[in-house]
């Protein structure tokens, strides 16, 4: 198999505070890797080392056997093989739905606009949002202002998406959609690595389940049916439980 | 008839007036966006951090900006002098307007792009975006209805600079209401060109805010 995302030893301080401690982890191609874990264990951090929002200050990140460094130039050549999707969507305010998806693909990799446009409204169509190309996002739901970020992600042809909580700001019945285009999309054969407290879609889209605690990948398994019914550190079951109600 | 002198001469002061601040907002702008962008991006938690640069630009900033109009008009007369080769009239009044104004919008474009969400710009990093790209293309877009707001209030506060300027040989209403109003008493005079200059702030005001109004996609 290819090995698309390799991480060697990461290790990321805030000052004195240790945040991710010795992180080792190969994704391969069509993988999709699910980050779980409480709250404040540094998931979402991991995540942003990986496309260079946070420094590292020891190990690496290696995509596609290339190094991702957040002060080198070639950092911006690397982002364009990492697609992210946040939390709070991030779409620009003052753009079209349109607008914001052929924003980079016009600017940063140089395409055509009628290229850049075609494409977007093929994307568009896929997650039932064509009609809406010429809003601004205030005027789209929080469901649909994700699945457009989804969908501007998608434009610039990653090779790895990484999706942070995407569903964490979200009204429940909203949350489903995003999951369906994200499953979707795991079925089309894309790499994902998905930080999510959604236990339950954790398990139908992970091919590979890693349980972060303190900073430390405690557990990893490519069971995440096993992993949830029998998790085999005292961490990740107590850390389970408290998804469970009696 | 006198009637018609003053007329004639409100007018004159009401286009020396335009062309005054009109032309010194510009320059200003032209100057004081870089200088803005500069402020924000070298700042701690900018795209560009660099904190010598943004400790000098800002304090040169605060030098210029803490000298009084009237005494910053006479001291810089010979740079004055040497860029339009006079100091009286309108022209020779730009350049005080110009240097006064400057590190003014400066901070005022500064703290229009702090109200950028960080976030977006996050969201522009990740794409790849150099840091001119997210610049031009995400920061000063995404900050265009604030920096049309700081434009109306540059806009007045230099109108109010260029009446000044009338007690040292500037030209335009200023100076009409300096040499009739205080040195002639005639308080008539004065009265009009006073409400000339209320009504060409309200109205650049009410213009301003109609423009960010609906140009502004964040609110309805």
């Amino acid at each position: 198999m290819d090995e698309l995302l390799k991480i060697k030893g990461l290790q990321k301080q805030y000052g004195n505070q240790v945040v991710l401690k010795d992180i080792n982890l190969t994704v391969e191609k069509g993988e999709v890797v699910v980050v779980i874990g409480p709250s404040g264990c540094g998931k979402s951090t991991f995540l942003r080392c990986l496309n260079g929002l946070e420094e590292i200050q020891k190990g690496v990140v290696l995509v596609d056997g290339l190094p991702v460094e957040s002060k080198k130039k070639e950092i911006t050549k690397m982002r364009q093989k990492v697609g992210m999707v946040f939390q709070s969507y991030e779409l620009f305010p003052h753009k079209t739905v349109l607008e914001n998806i052929i924003l980079a693909p016009m600017k940063v990799q140089k395409k055509k606009r009628d290229e850049a446009t075609r494409e977007a409204m093929e994307l568009l169509e896929r997650v039932g949002l064509t009609e809406k190309k010429d809003f601004y996002p205030r005027q789209l739901s929080g469901g649909q202002k994700q699945r457009v970020a989804i969908v501007r992600a998608l434009c610039m042809h990653p090779e790895i998406l990484l999706f942070d909580e995407v569903t964490a700001a979200l009204d429940p019945e909203m949350v489903h959609e995003v999951l369906e285009t994200m499953i979707a999309l795991a079925k089309a054969g894309s790499t994902m690595v998905i930080v999510t407290h959604e236990m339950a879609f954790a398990r139908a889209i992970a091919d590979r389940i890693i349980f972060i605690d303190r900073g430390e990948i405690i557990e990893e398994s490519r069971n995440p049916k096993e992993f949830f019914e029998h998790p085999k550190t005292e961490r990740a079951k107590k850390f389970l439980k408290t998804f469970a109600y009696e | 008839m006198m009637n018609s002198q003053i007329t004639e001469l409100l007018l004159t002061g009401i286009g020396e007036t335009f062309y005054m601040v009109v032309v010194s907002t510009v320059i200003a702008y032209l100057l004081g966006i870089p200088l803005g962008v500069v402020l924000y991006i070298t700042d701690t938690n900018g795209i560009c951090r660099n904190r010598i640069v943004n400790l000098i630009t800002g304090f040169i900033i605060n030098v210029v900006r803490s000298i009084p109009f009237l005494i910053l008009l006479v001291a810089i007369l010979p740079f004055t002098r040497a860029i339009v080769g006079t100091t009286i009239g309108s022209t020779a009044t730009i350049v005080p307007l110009v240097v006064a104004a400057a590190p003014f919008v400066a901070r005022m474009v500064e703290s229009s792009l702090k109200e950028v969400d960080l976030g977006v710009i996050e969201a522009a990093k990740v794409f790849g975006s150099s840091t001119w790209q997210i610049i031009t293309k995400v920061l000063l877009p995404e900050a265009k209805p604030s920096l049309l707001v700081g434009g109306t209030i540059a806009f007045a506060t230099i109108l109010g600079y260029s009446a000044m300027a009338g007690f040292v040989g500037g030209g335009g209403l200023g100076a009409i209401a300096v040499n009739y109003g205080y040195y002639r008493y005639q308080s008539d005079v004065m009265l009009i060109t006073v409400a000339l200059l209320i009504i060409i702030v309200q109205v650049f005001q009410e213009a301003g805010i109609r423009l960010v109004n609906k140009i502004d996609k964040r609110i309805r």
